[in-house]
């Protein structure tokens, strides 16, 4: 029934789920019974609507409630390029050049009010998606940009027609926060679905008080055969950290779902040994060092330079990951991935170097030459622990070894990203998320902001641009992971428009009873608890 | 008196719109907005367009003095608008939450009087003695204490008791129910937070027991009736403990006012969805009409238990008389 | 001439009489004295004292327990305790004393100036003191450090603005009281002009309350930055301070390295101990009332 489409982005493949405590056999038959209670690690989201939403705080709360068309492969999640049916019948194969994708859709699938679910519904879903309109607020419309229609020929069938072929749009459709919702809803009040949950997922929604919990129970008439497992679930919002640790070790929740630092792991491995079990994986997500290019002296390269320089990378990535919720060193590209750079690779960019101490010299004297010995600077951060202010901490070290005095400011969600819009920090402590790993797209990050509106770093770069298009389209996977190493290269080291940090690892410690949930790398994917099962 | 009352209400106008004024201007140099917040919170692309139309969905691109204006009548008629971020009314999210916290309130006030009040008692009565060190020595100990890290110790010791004493730790629910749901459920939620509280409360109310109670036994009244030969319990109860109760229920009330700040950090450690952490989420998402609300909520409050506390004083107190 | 050299000595040994007598009497408020003293000299001899940098990351000793060559033990990133607790007085007592001088300062003048010229500029006053004291003074706090960011002097600004009203309103009531005195009178008859009256003959009379009220204000300062650092937006790294150190322990390692979240709370709780046993002491010993036992 479900259809795998693999090799979609050159094949790549990953094995970074690894479980430090025993993984349950796989073999194991599912138990059908039982509330699952996990924590939603945040305060309550601005509202249900996945189309609107960015935050894992709408997804966790609501993802068990809906259907999607296509979904990452729950049983391989880890996988960035094994895409399952949700509620298609087949993958399918483009056609006309890649540019048409032709879905059909389930039969017999039902809402949980029991109206059927019909292609029209998927179909306007997508079309409010892709090109919402007036007065209707999309969050993925950017994303979608590939897509120029979708059409609906028949009850069964929901076409995407897209503006160019590319490889980048399967991943795009299996973004999770893509909610097949009601046409007659979504029609008659857009705005519906910010406050009530209507969808045809594995649950049915039960209750909800803000910023207390959510809770589901069971969809009797859910389409995937035997599942959910679960009788429903209760998610606790629980925005601090230490009330998560404690509630895990006193089996008031099972889990959560984002990550936890591995203080946290630690400790409920010590006092609940095999009790628990410890899923990690490396995450897609990394915080960037940003120099603001329009401030001085980060207009001069060689400032720029002698700050990635100052970085033990090599160094710091182990002990970090001690204490952070970072683990490998890597480049622009996912670690993982086969377009990431090889650690020798690595090594001749600038802030990769195996000898620090050289490097460190050289950083002295590019400041000496751009005049800038003993700089002090500020460094913007957003108010959130784990890793950022651990990231912090770390750099501002590094960088008093250079002679820097660095301090920092941190402020709120708003007033940061006000700094970084407004360009009023000197360099900041940014981050890069994405849910699918999807490098080509990931990469753009680094592009000006003209080309890429989430760029903070003050620069306009012509020839950055161009690469990364040549990178782009560039058909045959071996070049074009020589073009992405020539982007990487001039991003990283020749312009050190950013410095890059140890990406993130997820770890996510659970009650060993909670079975049947894999990790993948993104706090974003795999949420909607249909093949959890609780062995109690 | 009733004219008194009236007074103080009156003068309680200014004070609210100056707090309302306040809080609009303090709230709206926040660089940045609720928009912004909710579109770039997570790291999702921030288009134009799409923070032009959350503006104008929640009304941020009509000019100051208008919302100023919207707000200050709304609160005139008692119409407090939707909060930003849910898009629900105020109301509804305040009295949501109101519950937990004045339940909090309420039994954090009961333990801390039942303690303080004996104990500052005994502390005066036998000033300077080792027992009045003891009592004056935990007494401060729970003002120094910084409150979170209390909370934070105190559920890693339940856990590890309980670890030892039944094999296997436990913790109250994070999941709060409503005291006529699980009366047991519901209170061994509220404890450990009400004692947290309780314990800095009553510090506070301990010492000005103890001091009010020093004072009062150096009256020229108390001295007479010691000289007259009353028994010294009669003399305390009858006399001293009623007198220095005066300065003891101010504190009451104005602490009762200052809980708000307590809440803010034990409401955290304890996972509880009160009014402090609305507060602090509402500050943080950047939602004026909630932070408006709740800024208004706890002038109203704090202006209200003044004015009780004072005419309570005089109650107690029949030598002052009301100008 | 030869009186005044006379005097001298004899007064400093008056002094030292008042001190002995002070901590025979007090003696709880001795011991609180000379935990704000030792604190005091942790602050300003830092340098000397710490046996590490503060802010050096050690990757080699991350949460060490205590021992031999770190005492207190190390944190997360290597760094001594000893030394992160030795500098971070350093900041406490700046953040205490600043907050509660400018504080203090600015509540003397308005309340001074308000019992003194009385009438509207009384009123006005009082209604704005009554505005800031009903203010939730930790949402005022986050509000200031959203605006401004984090940094010593914000958090400070940002502590220091709710005191303000605190100490205006007993000043006040305590120069009123002073007021009506038959002296002050007489002085403004004579035509002294109001500032002289004020900082002859007012000030010096709400001294007393006004003392007292400055080391309790120390402590509440040291406490609110540990507040504001519980919700992330006290003082930040690379900074040493205890408030900042507490977070970061007590959430993360209260059980796993607990050595980490409990010596910056105890560097907290005896600090602001030794001040209020101090003010306590201070009261009994300045209150006239106190003194006749």
């Amino acid at each position: 029934m479900k259809t795998h489409l693999r090799g979609l982005a050159a094949g790549l493949s990953m094995a970074v789920a690894a479980a430090l405590a025993a993984t349950p056999a796989s073999a194991q038959t599912p138990k059908r019974g039982g509330t699952l209670t996990y924590m939603i690690p945040a305060d309550a989201p601005p509202s249900l609507d996945g189309h609107k939403e960015n935050t894992f705080a709408t997804l966790h709360a609501t993802a068990p409630f809906y259907s999607t068309l296509i979904a990452i492969n729950p049983e391989n999640p880890s996988s960035s390029t094994d895409f399952v049916c949700d509620l298609c019948t087949e993958m399918p194969k483009p056609t006309d050049d890649g540019k048409t994708y032709t879905f059909k859709i389930r039969k017999g699938v039902k809402f949980h009010d029991g109206t059927p679910l019909t292609a029209a519904d998927v179909a306007r879903t997508w079309q409010y998606i892709v090109n919402p309109p007036k007065g209707v607020s999309s969050a993925r419309e950017a994303y979608m940009v590939m897509v120029d229609k979708v059409e609906n020929p028949d009850d069964e069938t929901v076409v995407f027609k897209l503006k160019f072929a590319t490889s980048a749009f399967v991943p795009a459709l299996a973004d999770p926060f893509a909610y097949i919702y009601k046409k007659d809803i979504l029609e008659k009040d857009p705005a519906w679905y910010e406050k009530n949950v209507l969808g045809s997922g594995p649950f049915k929604f039960s209750s909800y008080e803000i910023g207390q919990s959510i809770k589901g129970v069971r969809n009797p008439d859910y389409y995937h055969e035997g599942q959910p497992y679960l009788d429903g679930f209760n998610a606790i919002f629980a925005a601090k950290q230490s009330v998560r640790v404690d509630a895990i070790r006193a089996d008031r929740a099972a889990t959560e779902f984002r990550g936890m630092p591995p203080s946290a792991r630690d400790e409920l491995v010590k006092e609940l040994g095999d009790k628990v079990t410890v899923q990690t994986s490396d995450w897609n997500c990394v915080n960037l060092l940003t120099p603001n290019q329009k401030k001085k002296p980060f207009d001069d390269v060689r400032v720029r330079r002698a700050l990635a320089l100052a970085i033990d990378q090599w160094k710091g990535a182990p002990a970090l990951s001690k204490i952070a919720t970072v683990h490998t060193v890597g480049g622009l590209v996912f670690p993982g991935s086969p377009l990431a750079a090889t650690k020798e690779e690595l090594t001749k960019m600038a802030g990769f170097g195996t000898d620090i101490e050289k490097a460190r010299a050289e950083a002295r004297k590019l400041l000496k030459e751009a005049g800038a010995e003993g700089l002090k600077f500020e460094l913007m951060n957003r108010n959130v622990d784990q890793p950022y202010k651990f990231i912090a901490t770390w750099a501002i070290d590094e960088w008093s070894k250079i002679g820097l005095k660095v301090t920092q400011r941190v402020l709120p969600t708003g007033p940061f990203y006000e700094g970084l819009r407004a360009g009023t920090f000197e360099v900041a402590v940014e981050f890069n998320c994405q849910n699918l790993v999807n490098p080509l797209l990931d990469v753009a990050k680094v592009l000006p902001r003209s080309v890429y509106p989430e760029n903070y770093g003050g620069y306009e770069d012509p020839k950055l641009i161009e690469l990364y298009n040549a990178m782009l389209r560039e058909p045959d996977p071996a070049r074009q992971r020589e073009k992405m190493r020539a982007f990487e290269t001039y991003a990283l080291d020749t312009q050190v428009d950013t410095i890059m940090t140890p990406w993130w690892s997820r770890i996510i410690v659970h009650r060993s009873y909670m079975k049947g949930w894999k990790i993948s790398p993104s706090h974003y994917l795999n949420l909607n608890l249909a093949n959890v099962w609780l062995d109690k | 008196m009733h004219r008194y009352i009236l007074n103080r209400l009156l003068l309680s106008i200014p004070t609210l719109i100056g707090a309302a004024a306040l809080v609009f201007l303090l709230m709206r140099l926040i660089p940045g907005d609720i928009c912004m917040v909710r579109l770039g919170g997570s790291g999702g692309t921030v288009s134009a367009s799409a923070l032009a139309a959350c503006h104008a969905q929640i009304g941020l691109e009509r000019s100051l003095p208008l919302q100023f204006l919207d707000f200050i009548g709304g609160f005139a008629i008692g119409d407090f608008g939707t909060s930003m971020w849910s898009g629900k009314p105020v109301v509804q999210e305040i009295a949501s939450r109101l519950p937990v916290s004045l339940e909090i309130a309420l039994l954090a006030t009961i333990v801390a009087v039942a303690i303080a009040i004996p104990l500052g008692t005994i502390s005066a009565l036998k000033q300077n003695s080792w027992l009045d060190h003891v009592v004056r020595t935990v007494a401060i100990a729970g003002i120094a204490t910084p409150s979170f890290w209390l909370g934070i110790l105190s559920i890693l010791i339940v856990l590890d008791v309980s670890h030892y004493l039944l094999g296997s730790p436990w913790m109250p629910s994070i999941d709060y129910v409503p005291l006529w749901d699980d009366p047991w459920g519901n209170l061994s939620i509220v404890i450990l937070p009400a004692i947290t509280i309780g314990y800095r409360y009553s510090a506070v109310t301990m010492r000005m027991t103890r001091s009010a109670m020093l004072e009062v036994l150096r009256e020229d009244y108390i001295r007479t009736a010691r000289a007259k030969g009353l028994v010294e319990q009669l003399i305390i109860n009858r006399h001293a403990l009623k007198n220095a109760m005066l300065p003891v229920v101010t504190l009451i009330g104005m602490e009762f006012a200052f809980l708000i700040g307590g809440l803010v950090v034990t409401e955290q450690v304890f996972n509880l969805n009160g009014i402090g952490r609305l507060f602090v989420l509402a500050v943080q998402n950047q939602d004026y009409t909630l932070t408006q609300a709740l800024v208004m909520l706890t002038v109203a409050v704090f202006v209200v238990t003044n004015l009780v506390v004072d005419v309570l004083y005089a109650w107690l107190d029949p030598r002052i008389r009301f100008g | 001439m030869t009186a005044v050299t006379d005097d001298l000595p004899v007064r400093r040994r008056s002094w030292l009489a008042a001190s002995l007598r002070f901590a025979r009497r007090q003696p709880l408020g001795t011991f609180g004295l000379v935990i704000v003293v030792i604190a005091a000299i942790a602050g300003l001899s830092a340098e000397w004292i710490a046996p590490y940098s503060p802010t050096a990351n050690d990757f080699a000793a991350m949460t060490e327990p205590p021992s031999a060559a770190h005492w207190l033990g190390t944190d997360q990133f290597g760094r001594d305790l000893l030394s992160r607790i030795v500098y971070g007085a350093r900041t406490a007592l700046i953040i205490g004393f600043v907050s509660a001088f400018v504080g203090g300062f600015l509540g003397l003048v308005l309340g001074v100036a308000s019992a003194y010229f009385g009438g509207w500029i009384d009123d006005v006053l009082q209604r704005v003191m009554d505005i800031l004291m009903a203010f939730p003074l930790i949402i005022m706090a986050l509000a200031v450090v959203a605006i401004f960011g984090t940094g010593v002097q914000n958090v400070i600004a940002a502590i220091t603005v709710p005191l303000v009203p605190r100490c205006a309103r007993v000043v006040r009531s305590s120069a009123l009281s002073i007021r009506e005195v038959p002296y002050i009178d007489a002085a403004r008859t004579s035509g002294f002009s109001h500032a002289r009256i004020i900082l002859r003959h007012m000030v010096p009379n709400v001294v007393a309350p006004f003392l007292i009220m400055l080391t309790a204000f120390v402590g509440q300062a040291i406490l609110a930055e540990a507040s504001l650092s519980y919700l992330g937006l006290g003082v930040q790294e690379p900074t040493p301070a205890w408030g900042l150190m507490l977070q970061g322990g007590a959430e993360e390692y209260a059980s796993t390295a607990p050595w980490i979240a409990i010596f910056p709370g105890l560097a907290i709780a005896l600090t602001v101990f030794g001040f209020s046993l101090f003010g306590d002491a201070l009261r009994d010993a300045i209150d006239p009332k106190m003194r006749e036992r």
